[in-house]
């Protein structure tokens, strides 16, 4: 047998030049990852360094886009804004996705189409969308408020007003994605085993005892995944808010995605708009480590 | 026959051997002089520079639509070829800013909006100067009339020193359309005066009925002009000769106290978030007795299929402020890069695109309100022009008394946005002056940078 014969050293040798020709494998995929993502990271930190418009000379500061930020009361408050935002239309899809997901987990007739009907918003394309709900909100002429007055009841004023345009906008992100939270969990409630709930029946466990206690411990992982899924979502949207309010009225439902979109291209403040989104990804990363973390203890406690 | 035929032929040999070894535009127009006056016939000829290709950098609007439906046509009178590229407003900006500055455009000509490009391009240099082209008698074609102009177009193309910088095409001037039937049933004249204007507004507000006195735009940057009609009323402007801002001012306040009482009190619910078009849908409906906003809504207003309102609206010429009647002015017009290497022939397309009847088909085709004065008499004598008369008249009587609607400066959308918003928080209840103060302290340091760079 050759293989018994071979020496520890030969052996080593072999794997050694084995490594490293995996290694030059990877340098395609390397090369792709630098020039499309670790080039512009660099480069836009290098860009939060300098004071910059767009047809004006850059001059270095330093510093100085930042420490500007930290006391820009707009920004702050964007910040707050997209956390408000994304808080709600995190929470509430969930919430209702989840209630969906266990109805049509149910056999009941019709269930297909029903569940198929439920997808649909998913399918249609935000800008699309957004423009039939900004019509919707319309304050004079919107199918809304005709539905508030025929049920006897006064009519908003939706996104027109600053206390309530992020909700409004919010319950367009639930109608949309809802359905993606419910397809997530569906899928995790199929998965789930019948032998424990066959024993708690016998055990005489009511419905709700065995949705507390059984279902929901199972299908955390799924909440959690797709909590992930619509944290960046919420995180990053933009098309909706800008379709629909601008922003607005005032400043009264910019996120950090509309305010950064003002600096770079409506401005043209390029070396700001470069300290928005490192900041942003800053918070975006201690947030997917916060989610990660959430992540890790679902899987060890189910 | 002539005494020395040997004299011209070689200048016209020398003139085609340059024009062959495609010598700079200054040069050829040093040249072409000393022909001119070799012949003693300033012969201008649409012809002359057949077979080179300009590329066009258009707004996606009835303008623009407007222009390349008839590319053709000036095809055919040149002989030059057309590229033409035309994207959205947001766009065409955006990308015009990016291309000017890596100093090689891909366009010869641009167009420009006056309100929000002017400054910037000024500024920058990235226009030519078309005073050589004016004023050689063989480049300016000989229907280029250039007193047809109107006045407030001209203010627009020309800068303090002299140059002049591009053709204006489109004037938009501001003005007051009403609801004549909501007039009539309460016996309320259109006003004259601004205080009769916020009087006639609260008379007419019926919420009730569902029906505003008065709606115009209330959502952050686009209402700025509203406010700035006031202003321009109440003798304010917008900065002094030093640069300093005087959006604080007294009149400004005062400007903005009537944007105020006017919006939040005999505006529709929700007005802090309308634009035009809102605006617009409300008065079609006739839900609102006035509207104020740029001329250019005539057709909505008097098409049937849209409209609830055909035949009963007033256009109305701003009511006078205390010190001044102004209607507050936007225009359009078209440049020459001056990165161009074809600047001739890029000249030639202006003066195409800004002559006669590009401009009555403009008016015809209700796609804006021509800088010609010589349009609107034109346009009238065609049977298919339907414009009502008091809309030409209001058109005519503004253009004279129109002045710009927004600073020209060089960071206007970053003006429009701060001023926008303290505009949009009135009409939420805070106070104008304390708005207007802070939105002046947290411009002024940008507007320094821009003026300073």
């Amino acid at each position: 047998m050759s293989a018994a014969v071979t020496s520890p050293a030969v052996r080593a040798g072999f794997l050694l030049r084995r490594r490293r020709s995996y290694r030059l494998l990877t340098l395609p995929a390397l090369a792709v990852v630098a020039a499309v993502i670790v080039f512009p990271w660099t480069f836009t930190v290098y860009m939060s360094a300098f004071d910059w418009k767009i047809g004006e000379a850059a001059h270095f500061v330093g510093l100085g886009n930042y420490a500007g930020l930290a006391t820009n009361q707009r920004f702050i408050e964007a910040i707050v804004h997209t956390f408000y935002f994304t808080l709600l239309a995190v929470v509430f899809p969930l919430l209702l996705g989840t209630a969906a997901a266990l109805v049509f987990h149910r056999r009941f007739r019709g269930r297909g189409v029903l569940r198929a009907i439920f997808t649909m918003p998913m399918m249609a394309t935000p800008v699309a969308v957004a423009l039939v709900w900004t019509m919707m909100f319309h304050p004079q002429q919107g199918v809304l408020n005709y539905l508030l007055t025929q049920l006897g009841l006064p009519p908003s004023l939706w996104v027109y007003s600053p206390t309530w345009v992020i909700p409004s906008l919010v319950l367009v992100e639930v109608w949309h994605w809802t359905p993606l939270v419910m397809l997530i969990v569906l899928g995790g409630l199929a998965s789930l085993p019948t032998e424990p709930y066959e024993s708690a029946r016998i055990d005489g466990a009511s419905e709700w005892q065995l949705f507390r206690y059984i279902t929901l411990p199972l299908i955390v992982p799924f909440l959690v995944v797709a909590a992930v899924i619509r944290t960046i979502d919420a995180l990053k949207a933009f098309d909706t808010i800008y379709v629909i309010s601008q922003g607005g009225p005032g400043t009264a439902s910019e996120t950090i995605n509309l305010y950064l979109y003002l600096q770079a291209f409506a401005f043209y403040n390029v070396g700001n708009a470069s300290a928005v989104v490192v900041v942003f990804f800053v918070i975006i990363v201690a947030l997917a480590l916060l989610l990660l973390h959430a992540r890790e203890r679902a899987r060890w406690a189910a | 026959m002539t005494d020395n035929p040997w004299h011209s032929e070689t200048l016209d040999r020398v003139r085609r051997r340059l024009l062959q070894a495609g010598a700079s535009a200054t040069a050829l127009g040093a040249l072409t002089g000393v022909v001119a006056l070799a012949h003693a016939q300033g012969a201008f000829d649409w012809k002359r520079f057949k077979g080179q290709k300009i590329e066009v950098f258009l707004v996606k609007s009835p303008r623009g639509d407007l222009l390349s439906k008839y590319h053709k046509e000036f095809e055919d009178l040149t002989g030059i070829e057309v590229g033409s590229e035309m994207i959205p407003e947001q766009q065409q900006r955006q990308k015009a800013v990016i291309e000017f500055n890596s100093g090689n455009p891909s366009f010869d000509v641009i167009a420009l909006s006056y309100h929000v490009q002017k400054r910037q391009f000024a500024k920058n240099n990235w226009l030519a100067d078309l005073r050589p082209f004016l004023n050689d008698a063989t480049m300016a074609a000989p229907d280029l009339d250039f007193a047809d102009f109107a006045k407030g177009g001209l203010n627009y193309a020309v800068e303090a020193d002299g140059r002049v910088m591009s053709l204006p095409f489109n004037l938009d001037p501001w003005v007051v359309y009403y609801n004549k039937e909501l007039f009539a049933a309460k016996g309320v004249a259109y006003p004259k005066t601004f205080a009769e204007m916020i009087d006639a507004a609260a008379k007419l507000n019926d919420p009730g009925k569902g029906i505003a006195g008065f709606v115009g735009r209330g959502l952050k940057n686009a209402n700025v002009p509203v406010w700035s009609s006031f202003l321009l009323g109440y003798g304010g402007s917008f900065i002094d000769a030093k640069g300093k801002l005087l959006t604080d001012s007294a009149e400004a306040i005062e400007a903005g106290k009537m944007y105020q009482t006017l919006l939040a009190k005999s505006g529709p619910p929700g007005v802090a978030g309308f634009n035009w078009n809102e605006s617009q849908t409300l008065f079609l409906q006739g839900k609102a007795a006035m509207w104020l906003d740029g001329i250019g809504f005539a057709q909505p207003l008097e098409d049937p299929t849209k409209s609830r309102i055909v035949g009963k609206v007033g256009y109305g010429v701003m009511p006078a402020g205390p010190k001044a009647q102004v209607s507050a002015l936007f225009g359009d017009g078209e440049g020459i890069s001056s990165f161009s290497k074809k600047k001739g022939p890029a000249w030639y397309y202006l003066q195409w695109a800004s002559n006669k009847t590009n401009q009555t088909r403009m008016l015809q085709a209700a796609a804006g309100a021509p800088v010609r004065n010589s349009a609107y008499a034109a346009a009238q004598q065609s049977s298919d022009f339907k414009a009502p008369k008091e809309w030409v008249e209001c058109m005519l009587k503004s253009a004279a008394i129109a002045q710009p609607g927004l600073p020209v400066i060089a960071p206007v959308t970053e003006f429009r946005d701060v001023f926008g918003i303290a505009l949009t928080n009135m009409i939420n209840g805070a106070d104008p002056a304390a708005e207007l103060r802070k939105a002046t302290a947290e411009f002024q340091p940008v507007l320094d940078k821009s003026e300073k760079a």
